[in-house]
């Protein structure tokens, strides 16, 4: 694995590590996964709250038996999904090309 | 089990035509594990599949490694007795997803080979850190192996007719010889395809009986919630939270009794803490990520993976609600106490609802086959993942500071699978007395626990050493574990006709002091807190391979390759 790399590569892993490209990757993937599990955390954490806590609330009706309960859990289907499609977009758009760049210049210099 | 004679006698036609559409299931799975195993060649192909499964087939696996039985019979049991609170398990399995593509999928791929102490032994001393990881893999994989191999043998033995305990011994002890099969011939590649070729049959028995219970109820869910809540006896509470988790509890004497009710409410949000954070450190989930080529197919395939288990889960309101309000819980109850062959009940009600006695035979052997792959196809992912832990973490790492030779450590692979299996076939024909339901929620508690904390550190904590990982694993694990020990769960439920529901039914024998019967509220703090604690106790840092890991893990840069075939 990677223990017969050398100390010259590893100290090539450092320096790409400190670039400021490097710093750009990491920042693009770390604003949006960071923040959004925060969210999706909090927003998962309030429905458990509310099963367990606010039990009028959640069995108000809203359309025939279908009380807020449903349409909360059902939220959280929906959530779930946006947030798999944002994420998969952010990746694929700002940070894929990024990493590859990266890597290009990383492995243009084993002479592979 | 004499009731069941009583209330769904299993007919002579049914018997043989569940047996025969059993024994396709098989004859197919053998076919593609004899298939996989001609294409299983390196130690990769073994452990990874060759990393050469495309993002909609890696993602569709993910479902059939992750829906298991508890799922499927499961939930739709607890949401048939219980109403509302199934949805909740439901919700939690779901939204745990997001963990692992957020922060866990991608870069494990990038930076691992076989197993989960890949990456969390990576920039560590590897010894104690894979011994750690082993450990907590085994214990993870064996508990919610035990949990599905005893209620295959309960479940294949009401499915067929057959109650008697041999048959029973003889349905686990069939169960475990086609695991151990499965993953010692067909490796990861075989492995694969029975979980593509399981999720797919899931996903069609479970459409089939959703459009099958939506179209008598008009399409119109508020109308099968309402006769659901109807036949429940229990009105309009069978449609709101608590059920069965959370309850507002009363004493003896019709007074409301403020701690035991906070305990209740506090186990809800344990169970909820545990089931969405579990996920991302379950090690048989964990190894999916490598059976794809690079990391942009591992986030595709967690995507496509979201989109089955999200509909599925969608589709167990249906199947719950459907089994209460057509079924209803005094059929399932008198069939099976906890409800887990609401589904199957379905299935017959339904089908002989729609096209007569022949209907529900047909539908019912379906729906049986169907709950007996959904068993198969996981144990036989958890067989895998505790057998390349034992492999190439303990027996390749540990014991051969990584100098085995790989031939040799895909042999040890295929012996510890064996070795696993027996041991599991065994342990589970003990445990069959036992309630062992819970183990599924304490593996998740375990995972969450012990193996979350390690990988995030791992992968966003630069200071972070391998006094923290083997913190982090083992404190983690023993805090759940003791916590599980000390619950309500082993010992002190009140009693109920002389006998205690806790594991041990004498209700005279009570040792428990922790109130809550998931430990994750407690125990996944505590994990993080140890992984913190015992980073900063040593000053053990290594800048360089923190760098390595870090560039690797977002680039991809040195990652391991596809086989060539």
């Amino acid at each position: 694995m990677s223990t017969d790399r050398n100390q010259q590569e590893s100290e090539r892993l450092v320096a790409v590590q400190q670039s400021d490209e490097f710093a750009e990757l990491r920042k693009r993937f770390r604003a949006f996964a960071f923040p959004m599990t925060i969210v999706f955390l909090g927003w998962y954490l309030l429905y458990v709250l509310a099963s367990g806590y606010a039990r009028d609330f959640m069995g108000t009706e809203l359309l025939g038996n279908i009380n807020v309960g449903y349409v909360f859990g059902l939220l959280q289907f929906a959530s779930t999904f946006l947030i798999a499609w944002l994420y998969e977009r952010h990746m694929d758009n700002k940070v894929d090309p990024l990493a590859a760049r990266i890597r290009a210049d990383l492995e243009g210099g084993d002479h592979r | 089990m004499n009731v069941m004679a009583a209330t769904t006698e299993v007919s002579g036609g049914q018997q043989v035509l569940t047996s025969v559409l059993f024994l396709t299931f098989v004859a197919i799975t053998l076919g593609i594990t004899i298939k996989a195993s001609r294409a299983t060649k390196t130690a990769a192909d073994f452990y990874a599949g060759g990393r050469s499964f495309s993002g909609i087939q890696n993602g569709v696996a993910i479902g059939g490694d992750y829906m298991s039985a508890a799922s499927f019979l499961g939930i739709a049991g607890i949401i048939a007795l219980f109403g509302y609170d199934g949805f909740l398990y439901s919700i939690g399995f779901l939204v745990a997803w997001l963990v692992a593509l957020l922060l866990v999928a991608e870069l494990m791929r990038n930076s691992g080979k076989y197993t989960m102490g890949d990456v969390l032994a990576f920039r560590m001393r590897q010894r104690p850190v894979r011994a750690a990881a082993g450990v907590s893999t085994i214990v993870v994989s064996i508990f919610y192996l035990l949990a599905q191999m005893v209620g295959a043998g309960a479940l294949v033995a009401l499915l067929l007719g057959v109650s008697s305990q041999t048959a029973k011994n003889l349905t686990i002890v069939a169960v475990g010889i086609l695991m151990i099969f499965y993953v010692t011939v067909g490796g990861m590649k075989g492995t694969t395809y029975i979980q593509i070729v399981k999720a797919l049959l899931l996903m069609t028995g479970a459409s089939l009986l959703t459009l099958m219970v939506m179209f008598k109820f008009g399409w119109n869910l508020s109308e099968l919630l309402g006769t659901a809540a109807e036949k429940s006896g229990k009105g309009k509470a069978f449609l709101e939270p608590g059920g069965r988790f959370g309850k507002d509890i009363v004493d003896a004497a019709g007074n409301p009794d403020a701690r035991a009710t906070l305990y209740s409410k506090l186990d809800l949000v344990s169970l909820g803490f545990a089931l969405v954070l579990g996920t991302a450190g379950l090690p048989h989930i964990l190894i999916r990520f490598y059976t794809v080529p690079t990391a942009r197919a591992a986030r595709k395939s967690v995507v496509w993976g979201i989109w089955i288990i999200g509909s599925f889960y969608l589709m167990t309101l249906a199947l719950g609600f459907g089994a209460a309000a057509i079924v209803g819980p005094e059929e399932i109850i008198a069939q099976d106490p906890a409800g887990n062959t609401a589904a199957p009940q379905l299935a017959r009600a339904i089908g002989e609802d729609f096209f007569g006695t022949t209907g529900g035979t047909i539908m019912l052997a379906f729906i049986a086959s169907v709950a007996f792959a959904t068993i198969l196809a996981v144990v036989a992912g958890l067989t895998l993942a505790s057998s390349s832990s034992v492999a190439h973490d303990i027996y390749a790492n540990y014991v051969h500071h990584g100098d085995a030779p790989e031939g040799q450590e895909v042999k040890v692979a295929r012996i510890s699978a064996f070795v696993i299996g027996a041991v599991a076939i065994v342990l589970s024909i003990f445990a069959q007395k036992l309630n062992v339901a819970f183990l599924v929620a304490l593996a998740f508690a375990v995972a969450a626990s012990g193996n979350l904390p390690a990988i995030l550190y791992s992968l966003f904590w630069r200071r972070f050493n391998t006094t923290g990982a083997v913190s982090a694993i083992y404190g983690g694990l023993l805090s759940a574990l003791i916590l599980v020990i000390f619950s309500p769960v082993v010992s002190g439920k009140a009693a109920v006709d002389g006998k205690s529901p806790s594991l041990v039914t004498d209700p005279g024998i009570d040792f428990h002091w922790f109130p809550l019967d998931n430990p994750g509220l407690v125990s996944i703090p505590l994990g993080f807190f140890f992984g913190w604690l015992g980073t900063v106790l040593s000053k053990e840092h290594n800048e360089y391979k923190a760098a390595e890991l870090e560039v690797r893990s977002l680039t991809g840069v040195g990652m391991e390759k596809a086989a060539d075939h």
